[in-house]
């Protein structure tokens, strides 16, 4: 039996929690009972049409039991995983050089076998003190944002499974442990978004985000498969910290593109990988589609699992990549020079388009993707610290922003709903709709009668007020868009928590100075790319001015929605009355913690990792030496140089990232947007507002090059060559045959038969003989027989006479 | 290894004839639904659980085949009634095991002449059995050919409109691809009786004799013996090519498939597809090492070996398989085509074996890198045939589950049925998933195994095969899209769309199995992986 | 020699029908239950004397073996004659016609004893379809008994004219069976047109056999005259056989002895007595055998006959052919066979493929089967003319396979026929669902005709092939031209047969006893009686036992042509 106390395999339970908790909810907790479908069901906020048709709706019970199970396996997880950490830290030796690992047999292979198994080093040690608290406050925040959901438990049950999948990503000691993680999170959110399938767009999403990643995923796979049979283990140990596996790599020829070492053909193989699932340029579509999805699985896919995941591997797999290239003496190779080039083109990229977005989450989408640009620029310059840094403080500071606008969300989705069960004139809505709030979480779905005249009193008095700005009810199609920035502002008096948090959040994203988690990271990467950018090498120089320049829109952008969503007067009826539904429900408690511990650690997180060298705070955080850089860099076997303390680059991240603020705050704070009123960016960008609005026109451009013609192929293969051309060559031979077939048959009867005949005619009197028989009546027959019978009898006994002597 | 006989008849017997019995007995039933049906479900899981009795009480450790028997069977030309079964076959036989009762639960459905449709069922299992223990080159031809005719009435008498042409395509087609392996296999085991083999017809004995054969001048039949095995090789090769299918062998499937009824799709997607691959790593490779490696020039412009040749159409069928499911409306046809692609990678292994096995066999020596590859290729595809065997039975089954509801195959007339069978979709999810590969579950082991083997050796078909793995994903994705996702279509507002309990109970084997194996596939491999790896160190 | 009984059983498998037919004329035709009682007791009984003999000569096969196995290795002069002797079981000779060296003489050996128990069996079937027979019966079932009697006999002759005999015997009830009670439209002209081919066929042999007896007689007097005296001296010739006579094993040991293969015959040197008659004798047998071109007699007769002659017919009739063709054509003169099987194999693989495309294409149900027993006949030739064991057992083997399954194919016909009166394929449909019985038998004469695995049809015709393969040693010499090595492909090409058999079996199949069933149209369509239940047990049992476990037969057979083929010197 598994020995507990053994800090070795204490890894292996680290995904368990979860992962029990996913099986108990699918196969016991989930429960539904039929009730007749209503518009009062949610599923997204969208009333799919089930003519009155009986849906499986989750039954309290069912609720509360799954909520129950999903927490208590994600907190075990929690509290292993922090024992786990504890010990790291507290590992006397140096950890990193030591590890936690334990490993079984797993696959057959000839008279070897592969094994599997789990390590902890430094480097997972953050992930596993970062990615359970994440996915727990994710969790919590689900109790309330999916409380009016009528599939609730399924729900749990499926980011229990993805909190597993990650987990077991992060402890696994092997990549194919590591791609088995990554591709069941693939699964996951392709359910997760997916999760209200009868949303057109949301199915549409999860579709496009399972094979946009798949692209990269079977690259990755061939990665694998080539590193495992070049190395015959996948084992990180024994390949990354092996130097000579890694000479061995680095000195074989590749398979394909022959010019390329191995280990660089591996490498960039991996990164498409990372490319795929961290949404990088070019396969980064899937992501912001992927905010179709319930907001706290945009939070799961963006801060706390998914897309840190392929960052995670890039890093995990750093040595590998970097055989051959010594990125702070300037010397690169293919991999690497890969990572800047997508790295850095993709943060600032990303960034253009995020100014132009008005939808809230998919302005954090696109932040999301430029951030993770700043990672992989920083991995590709050898900032192999900085990156997991920044991974570290963006998983923190984005999961907050993420959940933070889904509650700025639910609470826009409140207020419509208050517009269309009430007028918009009653005080004690709050109150009400605390109580309504109640109902929909405890004992869903029984819609009362209170439904009902809802839904008569709408028609008259509520209507007048949605006519003014544009939008008509659920009931004729065109929808209110919740998410519209342009629908907002205002909201910090209806939802303050919210925008206390949301604004830490946003501030950490932008990188203001010294007191924000965002700003340490996001400086460290930019002092390492200025290190090599003043020994004057390209690659650094350009990431250097690539991400500074992305920052300055990061900082923009961050200010222009803080002051879009927030700031101002309300735009629409919905945003006067949005709200969580009072102080007291369980809604707005499940939705208000998590936002109050993530934004506790957007700002701390940061000061783990103030270099020595830094003015005062250096000093103060870091006496002797950063915590962070110094407890990571124990995962190399060589780690990389510090960077000496610039003034260049710590101004340029002021400037960037203040400037930023100021100009979004000067653009939209100064005087926030009215009612209707047009965003001023549509008149500074004139066309190219347009262009980035519509994300540089990818997704158009992809279904003409990729999507439309595989299904042109697709079609033809089986209708075409299939059915066409090889049944085509079958039929003909089955024709041949036939054909043949008649003319032997004709052949037979003219020449054979006609042959015979006249053999007939030919002998007449035999003919004649045996017509004379055959007219004759059946006396003839007997004569005949008889006389044969006697002729045999005759010469029978005349011969037994003669056998005698 | 303990004896396993039952009554004093050696398993392997047993398994080959009481089904076959079974069958007749049902057949002789009185007019009773009830009574048929357990009786033959009953007769069904006795024979799967001495399959997996077999199966378990194989001894890996041991060289050679065991619960053998050897009878004379056909004096005049030295055939033997000859079984036995080696780390390959014992996987083969447990999945037929396993497949069958379940295939017998599902025909439950079947009001129509039930007692014959479930009697054909059993037959068909005596043809499957009787080919996986044949160690008897006529025996395995014997039960490879029988085993067409109870598939052929159950997709002509139960099948879909469009039954008639599929099945007579079928038969016709199967039986006249065979026709070279016939006389192939006359011509050897003439030769190696007139050699003076004590049986003609033993395929170890053959394996040692027929690679090694080479008349006085080299001169047979009038031709040189290389000409004479390279013709033998191609019967052999087509005749398992249309069975396995390998492109472009393989329009017949997504007719037979798609037209079948429930039971017949899985049986002949699960079982009678691997016959041919089977028949590959059990003949065609030990019989034609030499040819396997030999070159073939196409009008002077190039030349290559046949594994060669045989790759190229196995990932032929990879990617075009899948494209072609992506391509289809009809769902039975989209999971036939799957077959088509899956059953690629079957073949991409087999290829890898082949090409090696046949070096070492040449040159008397491997190195241990490739050697390395081959039994990673090898453990490969018989892994993916067992998967396969597990998720296509799976897919087809749900497919009939639905059809048998709905009684359309269309996949544009479903959409959003999942709000109406929540289990259904999950079950739906969990298979196709499987089918799709997902790592930690069954597909992937074998696949990664298989791409692992090719990889170094046919490089550049490995990378092209990832086309098609990644349109397995676009028609999975299809599939379920089609299926559960969607606004919901009212035409099915007052159907019964859940899976039935009968249904549950016939996938939760294949989905435990599924999982099982996609978490520990050493529970299985280790028993295949022993006899391949004797059989290739045995080469040099 | 093997032991038989005391008790002349042969004779009497023989004479119990002839007495049978006899009294039957002198019964009451008004009395049915009388008449067919008396036919079906006969039946039985040979059925079950043919069984006997059968399985008391199969019990003896090993031994036999191992003394052929000896005779080959103490080789040396006629070994092949001593072979055949020893194979020899129940001999009965009685001198006939001493003057004209004519013996009563049977006996049983490993070619003839299956065909004797497929003739009690197709007898007994014959009989049990014919159960319902309105008009003559009496009549009917005399002819009908006579007509075995001399199938019998030929089967079971050793003495050549004897052989004959029973020959023209057993054509001549046929001609007034099939003119008597046949299909109304075809019977006239099929009854002239068989017996017209049969008898020209036969006195073509018959004059050869004739003159074989003179050659023979003239080197036994002059330079055989020891050969033929250590022959008496060994027992291998009874005392006092004359040096003129018909007896096989004396015409056997001339011919093995070189007594036909002098040059110089009829003046022209190159040219021996072998070579000019063996075609004559081969074929002029083989024209009851179906061999193209002279097999266009057989679909008009079978069409044209009642069911149970179809039955005996195709089962039995065309098996006497080639069985005479082989006793008197290929054992006889084995050089004449070396020299013409190597081109009259071309006219087999003709009849192969041919007649397989033919009934593929015909829509009367019942000329498929007569196209497909030209096919599958054409397979027996051909195992002949490979000349080797292997071969031969498979011609042996589907002379008994066919003879059961065609067999069994006409009863069902005949069961369908009688019940929906058209035998149009395309008109008819969903038998089965009426008839299991006969649907099921007829699926399983279809995959044995077809050759399946698991049916007796495969384990005769692999074997054929094998031996086509296996016949390296023949060679094709016209003049100065040789062919050499050609065998394979003719197996290959005669394998096309198989699919195209395939397809029609699978065509007949779907549209006669599948598909919808119209009860409108065939009122009459009902299930089938117990008898026919028997027959179609009796006929169709064989066929799986025999496909499931060859060993209850092949051996036997093996044992049957081992002598020939030691005759023709070929391969084992």
């Amino acid at each position: 039996m598994i020995d507990l106390t053994n800090i070795n395999i204490l890894p292996w339970l680290v995904p368990v929690g979860p992962l029990l908790a996913f099986a108990i909810i699918i196969l016991i907790t989930n429960r539904s009972k039929m009730v007749p479908a209503t518009d009062k069901h949610e599923y997204g906020g969208h009333h799919p049409d089930y003519d009155g048709m009986t849906v499986p709706v989750v039954t309290p019970l069912s609720r509360v039991l799954s909520i129950t199970v999903g927490l208590s396996g994600i907190i075990a997880s929690l509290a292993i995983a922090w024992t786990i950490a504890g010990a790291a830290t507290n590992f006397n030796g140096v950890f990193g050089q030591e590890v936690f690992a334990h490993s079984v047999e797993w696959l057959a292979t000839g008279t070897t076998a592969l094994r599997m198994g789990v390590m902890i080093d430094p480097l997972n040690t953050l992930m596993l003190i970062m990615v359970p608290l994440a996915v727990l406050c994710i969790f919590i925040y689900s109790i309330g944002y999916m409380a009016h959901d009528p599939r609730q438990s399924r729900f749990f049950s499926l980011i229990s499974l993805f909190a597993s999948a990650m987990l077991t990503l992060v402890v696994a000691d092997n990549l194919l442990l590591m791609f088995v993680g990554w591709e069941i999170m693939g699964l996951c959110s392709y359910m997760l978004i997916g999760f209200w399938f009868e949303k057109d767009s949301a199915y549409k999403a999860a579709v496009k985000a399972f094979t946009t990643t798949r692209v990269a995923d079977v690259i990755m796979f061939l990665g694998i498969v080539y590193l495992y049979s070049l190395t015959g283990t996948l084992n990180f140990r024994d390949i990354l910290y092996n130097p000579e596996v890694l000479e061995k790599l680095g000195s074989t020829p590749a398979l394909l593109f022959t010019g390329m070492t191995a280990s660089s053909l591996i490498g960039v193989f991996l990164i498409i990988g990372t490319v795929g699932k961290s949404a990088q340029f070019p396969l980064h579509v899937w992501l912001p589609d992927a905010m179709e999805g319930p907001t706290p699985v945009s939070a799961m896919i963006h801060a706390a699992a998914m897309v840190s995941a392929g960052v995670y591997a890039v890093i995990r797999m750093y040595p590998l990549f970097e055989v051959g290239a010594h990125p702070h003496e300037g010397l690169m190779n293919t991999p690497l020079m890969v990572l800047t080039i997508i790295g850095g083109f993709t943060a600032l990229f990303a960034a253009t388009i995020a100014v132009a977005q008005n939808d809230v989450k998919k302005v954090l989408a696109y932040s999301t993707i430029s951030q993770l640009g700043f990672m992989i620029a920083a991995l590709g310059v050898g900032a192999y610290v900085a990156a997991a840094f920044h991974l570290i403080t963006h998983a923190f500071f984005k999961a907050l922003l993420f959940m933070a606008s889904g509650s700025v969300i639910h609470a826009m989705e409140h207020g419509e709903h208050h517009v269309h069960d009430h007028g918009h004139d009653d005080d004690d809505e709050d109150e009400d709709h605390a109580h309504g709030a109640i109902a929909h979480a405890i004992e869903a779905h029984s819609h009362d009668s209170h439904a009902h005249d809802a839904h008569d009193s709408h028609g008259h008095d509520a209507h007048g007020a949605h006519v003014d700005h544009g939008h008509e009810d659920a009931h004729t199609g065109h929808k209110f868009d919740p998410q519209d920035m342009m629908n907002m502002g205002g909201l910090s008096k209806r939802i303050p928590v919210t925008f206390i948090t949301f604004v830490i959040g946003g501030l950490s994203l932008a990188g203001f100075p010294l007191i924000t988690a965002g700003f340490w990271s996001k400086d460290e990467i930019l002092a390492e790319a200025w290190t090599g950018a003043a020994k004057g090498f390209g690659p650094h120089a350009f990431v250097f001015f690539m991400l500074a320049a992305a920052a300055f829109l990061t900082a923009f952008y961050t200010a222009r929605q803080l002051c879009l969503t927030f700031l101002g007067e309300a735009r629409t009826e919905e945003a006067k009355h949005a709200g969580l539904g009072g102080p007291s429900n369980v809604i707005s408690i499940t939705m208000q913690l998590p936002l109050i511990i993530l934004a506790f650690f957007a700002v701390v997180a940061g000061f783990v990792g103030v270099p020595s060298d830094f003015p005062v705070l250096g000093g103060i955080f870091s006496p002797s030496h950063p915590w962070f850089s110094h407890f990571v860099e124990n995962a190399l076997v060589e780690p990389g140089p510090h960077p000496v303390f610039n003034w260049i680059p710590l101004l340029t991240s002021f400037a960037v990232a203040g400037g930023g603020l100021f100009l979004g705050w000067w653009m939209y704070g100064r005087k926030p947007l009215k009612a209707g009123e047009p965003d001023p960016l549509v008149n500074i960008l004139g066309p190219m507002h347009n262009v980035l609005k519509n994300k540089y026109y990818f997704d158009e451009l992809y279904a003409i090059i990729f999507i439309k013609p595989a299904q042109a192929i697709s079609k033809a293969t089986g209708d075409f060559i299939d059915k066409g051309i090889i049944d085509g060559i079958l039929h003909a031979i089955a024709t041949a045959f036939r054909f043949t077939g008649d003319l032997i048959k004709t052949f037979n009867l003219w020449l054979i038969d006609g042959f015979g005949d006249s053999i007939g005619q030919g002998i007449g009197w035999v003919g004649s003989r045996l017509r004379f028989v055959q007219t004759g009546r059946v006396q003839n027959y007997l004569l005949m027989v008889v006389f044969f019978a006697l002729v045999l009898g005759l010469i029978f006994i005349a011969s037994a006479g003669t056998a005698a002597n | 290894m303990p004896a396993l006989d039952v009554f004093g008849i050696n398993p392997l017997t047993v398994l080959i004839f009481a089904p076959a019995l079974g069958g007749l007995l049902v057949l002789g039933l009185p007019n009773s639904k009830v009574l048929a049906r357990w009786v033959s479900l009953i007769i069904a899981i006795g024979v799967g659980l001495l399959a997996a009795a077999v199966f378990f009480n194989y001894d890996r450790t041991v060289a050679g085949f065991q619960f053998t028997t050897n009878e004379p069977w056909f004096p005049p030309i030295k055939a033997f009634w000859t079984l036995g079964i080696d780390g390959i076959s014992a996987a083969m036989v447990l999945l037929t095991g396993i497949l069958v009762p379940i295939a017998v639960l599902i025909s439950w459905e079947v009001e129509d002449r039930y007692r014959a449709h479930l009697a054909l069922i059993l037959f068909f299992e005596m043809g499957l059995m009787g080919v996986f223990v044949a160690q008897d080159m006529m025996i395995f031809f014997l039960f490879y050919e029988l085993s067409l005719v109870p598939i052929y009435f159950l997709i002509k008498e139960w099948g879909g409109k469009n039954r008639q042409y599929a099945s007579t395509k079928f038969f016709i087609y199967s039986v006249g691809g065979t026709l070279g392996m016939l006389l192939a296999t006359q011509l050897i085991g003439l030769t190696a009786g007139a050699a003076g083999l004590e049986q003609a017809f033993n395929i170890e004995a053959l394996t040692q004799f027929w690679p090694n054969f080479s008349p006085e001048g080299g001169l047979f039949l009038g031709t040189s013996i290389e000409t004479v095995k390279t013709l033998a090789f191609v019967g052999f090769f087509v005749a398992f090519c249309i069975k396995v299918p390998v492109w472009p062998f393989h329009t017949w499937l997504p007719d037979a498939h798609s037209e079948a009824p429930t039971a017949g799709s899985m049986l002949l997607a699960g079982v009678m597809l691997k016959l041919g691959a089977y028949g590959f790593i059990r003949l065609v490779i030990p019989l034609f090492p030499d040819i396997w490696v030999s070159e073939v020039s196409f009008f002077g412009a190039f030349s290559v070996d046949w594994a060669t040749i045989f790759a190229v159409l196995a990932v032929m069928g990879v990617v075009l398989g899948a494209f072609a499911a992506f391509g289809q409306n009809d769902i039975k046809r989209l999971v036939a085509y799957s077959s088509v692609n899956h059953m690629g990678f079957v073949a991409l292994g087999i290829a890898v074996y082949a090409s090696i096995y046949g070096k070492m066999v040449v040159s008397g020596d491997g190195d241990p890198a490739s050697m390395q590859n081959a039994i990673l290729a090898g453990n490969g595809a018989v892994m993916q045939m067992f998967n396969h065997g597990l998720s296509s039975a799976g897919m087809f089954l749900l497919a009939g589950a639905i059809y048998h509801k709905t009684h359309t195959r269309d996949l544009r007339e479903y959409g959003g049925l999942w709000v109406k069978a929540p289990v259904y979709g999950a079950v739906f999810i969990f298979t196709s998933m499987a089918s799709l590969g997902l790592p930690g579950l069954n597909g992937f082991v074998s696949e990664f195994m298989v791409v692992r083997g090719s990889w170094p050796v046919y490089t550049v078909l490995t990378a092209i095969s990832m086309i098609g793995l990644l349109f397995t994903g676009s028609y999975i994705l299809k599939g379920i899209r089609a299926v559960l996702q969607g606004p919901f279509n009212l035409r099915w507002r007052d159907y019964h769309l859940e899976i039935e309990p009968r249904e549950l109970v016939a996938m939760a084997p294949l989905m435990v199995l599924m999982l099982v194996t996609g978490i520990l596939p050493n529970w299985i491999l280790p028993v295949i992986n022993d006899s391949i790896t004797r059989i290739l160190s045995g080469l040099s | 020699m093997l032991e038989g009984f005391s008790f002349p059983v042969l004779s009497a498998i023989i004479f119990v029908p002839i007495i049978a037919g006899v009294v039957l004329l002198f019964v009451d035709g008004k009395q049915r239950d009388l008449v067919r009682g008396i036919a079906i007791t006969a039946a039985v009984t040979v059925l079950a004397l043919s069984a006997l003999v059968f399985f008391v000569y199969n019990a003896q096969v090993a031994e036999l073996m191992s003394h052929q196995d000896t005779a080959l290795l103490t080789g040396g002069e006629s070994v092949g004659t001593k072979m055949f002797v020893d194979g020899l079981a129940f001999v009965e000779q009685i001198t006939w016609l001493q003057s004209l060296g004519i013996s009563y003489h049977l006996g049983v050996d490993g070619l003839n004893a299956p065909m004797v128990l497929l003739t009690g069996m197709v007898t007994v079937a014959g009989v049990l379809i014919s159960w319902r027979i309105q008009d003559r019966i009496r009549e009917f079932m005399a002819f009908f008994m006579l007509l075995v009697a001399g199938v019998y006999g030929v089967f079971l002759s050793i003495d050549m004219f004897l052989l004959f005999f029973f020959y023209e015997l057993a054509i001549f009830p046929m001609y007034l069976l099939i003119a008597g009670w046949g299909w109304i439209k075809l019977r006239e002209y099929a009854a002239m047109k068989l017996t017209i081919y049969i008898l020209v066929g036969s006195v073509v042999a018959m004059i050869g056999i004739i003159a074989m007896v003179f050659v023979a007689n003239d080197y036994y007097q002059n330079d055989g005259a020891e050969v033929f005296q250590s022959a008496i001296d060994n027992d291998i010739l009874a005392q006092g056989t004359p040096t003129f006579n018909f007896n096989m094993i004396s015409l056997t040991l001339a011919g093995e002895n070189g007594a036909f293969d002098v040059p110089g015959y009829a003046g022209f040197d190159m040219l021996t007595f072998a070579k000019l008659w063996f075609p004559f004798i081969f074929l002029g047998f083989g024209i009851l055998a179906g061999l193209f071109p002279f097999h266009n007699w057989s679909p008009d007769g079978h069409v044209a006959a009642p069911t149970a002659v179809s039955m005996i017919h195709a089962g039995v009739l065309m098996k006497l052919g080639a069985f005479a063709a082989l006793r008197a054509g290929v054992q006889l003169m084995p050089e004449g066979a070396q020299t013409h099987l190597p081109w009259i194999v071309l006219l087999t693989l003709i009849n192969v493929v041919y007649g397989a495309f033919i009934a593929f294409r015909q829509r009367d149900f019942k000329y498929v089967i007569g196209f497909s027993s030209v096919s599958h006949m054409g397979l027996v030739s051909m195992g002949f003319a490979t000349m080797n064991v292997v071969g031969m057992t498979g011609a042996g083997l589907q002379m008994f396979s066919h003879g059961a399954m065609t067999a069994l194919f006409f009863g069902c016909v005949g069961m369908v026929y009688e019940r929906a009166h058209t035998r149009d394929i395309p008109s008819l449909g969903g038998m089965i669902k009426q008839m299991p019985w006969v649907g099921f038998a007829f699926i399983i004469g279809g995959l044995t005709s077809m050759g399946m695995p698991g049916f007796s049809g495969f384990v005769a015709e692999y074997p054929i092939f094998m031996g086509l393969f296996n016949a390296t040693g023949v060679t094709l010499t016209i003049g100065t031209w040789q062919l050499s090595n050609y065998y394979p492909i003719i197996a290959v090409f005669s394998a096309l047969g198989i699919v195209i058999t395939a397809a029609y079996v699978l065509r007949v199949t779907g549209q006669v006893f599948f598909g919808d069933f119209d009860a409108k149209k065939y009122p009459e369509v009902h299930d089938i009686t117990v008898t026919d239940r028997m027959i179609l047990l009796l006929l169709g049992i064989p066929l799986v036992v025999i496909g499931l476990n060859p060993a209850v037969i092949a051996p036997m057979v093996e044992a049957g042509v081992r002598p020939v083929v030691a005759l023709l010197g070929g391969s084992f």
